[in-house]
Parts: structure tokens; C-alpha cells; sequence
């Protein structure tokens, strides 16, 4: 099954509303609880990086029966220092996005937490490919 | 301890989700923060916040807590109840500080997270 959707910058009042779509359907696939909150919970805070830093983004998800595999790409200013970014703690997020209750350093790291495989690839002024996969245990 | 209790113990009023007045819940977190929220790893706890907006709402969607108590006199938009009620969520709210809340509840028998 493949999902597609598409994100936009600085929304955030429709921000989770892919990660929210992608729970139901997870959860008319009766796939485990936990299996079924740690995708969303990384899918969720990976659309809230994109509305907080990027103009634009997409979303696909692709569920196998073995895995489920989500790719976001956004249009954004690019991550100069993954392995910065990568640490807890460390945000570039405005006050605004702060206002909204996130852009403390933990997505990054939380959505590796939640994840079995994450992957990101950023070049500044080139925008930034993060791939996720979690496996299904059935 | 069930929402009704929670609601006596802080004098806090349910704006939406009454007929789960009897849910139990064991455990609470306090945070104004959704970043942290996301890490908790648990479900089914009472989220105690201050953060009155539509993502305090869909972070507690995608971390499955069903149970909201919003602290510090904050208004509950339109927007948060459709989307509360969208996911039969309790939400309820209180005029006291998360200080105050958090002693009452944790004094009532009301466990934390960690």
C-alpha cells in the first residue's frame, strides 16, 4: 500500500494531519499498538520539522507486509551539520515553532529512538531526504 | 484514579469526553513541552499542560493518551475540542497552577511517569 502527502511550511495548523491519517490506517491493518506509535510518533515529528524548518515537503509511505518505509523530502534550507543536529538538545527553531510546544532538540533523536532504520541526507540550500523503515513482527 | 476524582481533587471542569468519566488512569506527566511528550514511551497516563493549542492535542493523538488536563485557567479553542472529540479524547481544565496540580494529584495517589 502507498501513501502520499504533501506538507507545507509554517502550517501548523494542519501540522499532523498525514501522521494522523497514517495511524488509522495502521490501525484497520490491526498491526501491534507499539509498532503502531513509534511510526507515527517518528512520522509525526518529522512533519513537524518540516512545517517548523522547511517551505515545503512530501511524504511517502509504502507498508509491506514486513515493513512500513517513509520517505519525507522537503524543500528546504538543508541541515549543515547532521551530527550536530543529530544531538539532543541542539535546535535552530524559531520562537515560534517554540511557541508552538516543540524545536527543543529532541526530533531528531526521538524519531531515531522510534525507528529500526533512519537515514538522512541534507546538503544546505538542497533541501533534506530523511528515510525511515520499522519492521513488522506478525 | 478515574477522571472524576482528578476533577474533584483540582476543582477542574471536563470540556469534552464525559461519558469517560470513570476511565482510570495511574500515571501523569506535566509538560509544556510536545517535544517531550513524544519521548515518553507510555500510553494511557494523564498529560497535565499548560499548552493550550491544536498540536497539545494531536501530540497526545500519536502518543495514545486519551486524558488531557489543561492548568492555568487556559481557553479550549473549537478547534481543539473537534479535534479532541474527533478522537474521543477527555479533555478538562483547571485554574490552578501545574505546581498546585501536580501536588494534589501526586498526594491523592496519582503515580508519575518517571
Amino acid at each position: 500500500m502507498d501513501l502520499d502527502y504533501n506538507i507545507e511550511g509554517g502550517d501548523f495548523t494542519h501540522a499532523g494531519e498525514a501522521s494522523s491519517h497514517l495511524k488509522k490506517i495502521l490501525k484497520s491493518l490491526n498491526l501491534d499498538s507499539g509498532l503502531i506509535r513509534r511510526t507515527v510518533v517518528s512520522m509525526y515529528e518529522a512533519e513537524v520539522n518540516v512545517v517548523a524548518h522547511a517551505w515545503s515537503g512530501d511524504i511517502h509511505v509504502n507498508i509491506r507486509p514486513d515493513q512500513i518505509h517513509i520517505t519525507i523530502t522537503d524543500s528546504g534550507p538543508g541541515i549543515p551539520d547532521l551530527e550536530l543536529a543529530m544531538q539532543k538538545g541542539y535546535s535552530t527553531a524559531s520562537p515560534a515553532v517554540r511557541e508552538m510546544g516543540f524545536g527543543a532538540g529532541m526530533g531528531l533523536p526521538n524519531i531515531k529512538e522510534n525507528s529500526d532504520f533512519m537515514d538522512i541526507t541534507s546538503k544546505p540550500g538542497s533541501g533534506t531526504i530523511m528515510k525511515i523503515v520499522n519492521q513488522i513482527k506478525r | 484514579m478515574t477522571i472524576d476524582e482528578i476533577l474533584k481533587s483540582t476543582g477542574g471542569v471536563i470540556h469534552c469526553g464525559a461519558h469517560r468519566m470513570n476511565d482510570n488512569v495511574d500515571r501523569a506527566f506535566c509538560s509544556d513541552l510536545m517535544s517531550d511528550v513524544l519521548t515518553l514511551g507510555c500510553q494511557d497516563i494523564l498529560l497535565i499542560t499548560g499548552l493550550a493549542n491544536v498540536q497539545a492535542i494531536r501530540t497526545a493523538e500519536m502518543a495514545d493518551i486519551s486524558h488531557i488536563l489543561f492548568v492555568r485557567d487556559k481557553t479550549i479553542s473549537a478547534e481543539m475540542l473537534q479535534l479532541a472529540t474527533e478522537n474521543d479524547m477527555v479533555l478538562a481544565q483547571c485554574k490552578s497552577s501545574m505546581f498546585k496540580v501536580a501536588g494534589q494529584l501526586y498526594s491523592a495517589g496519582l503515580d508519575p511517569v518517571y
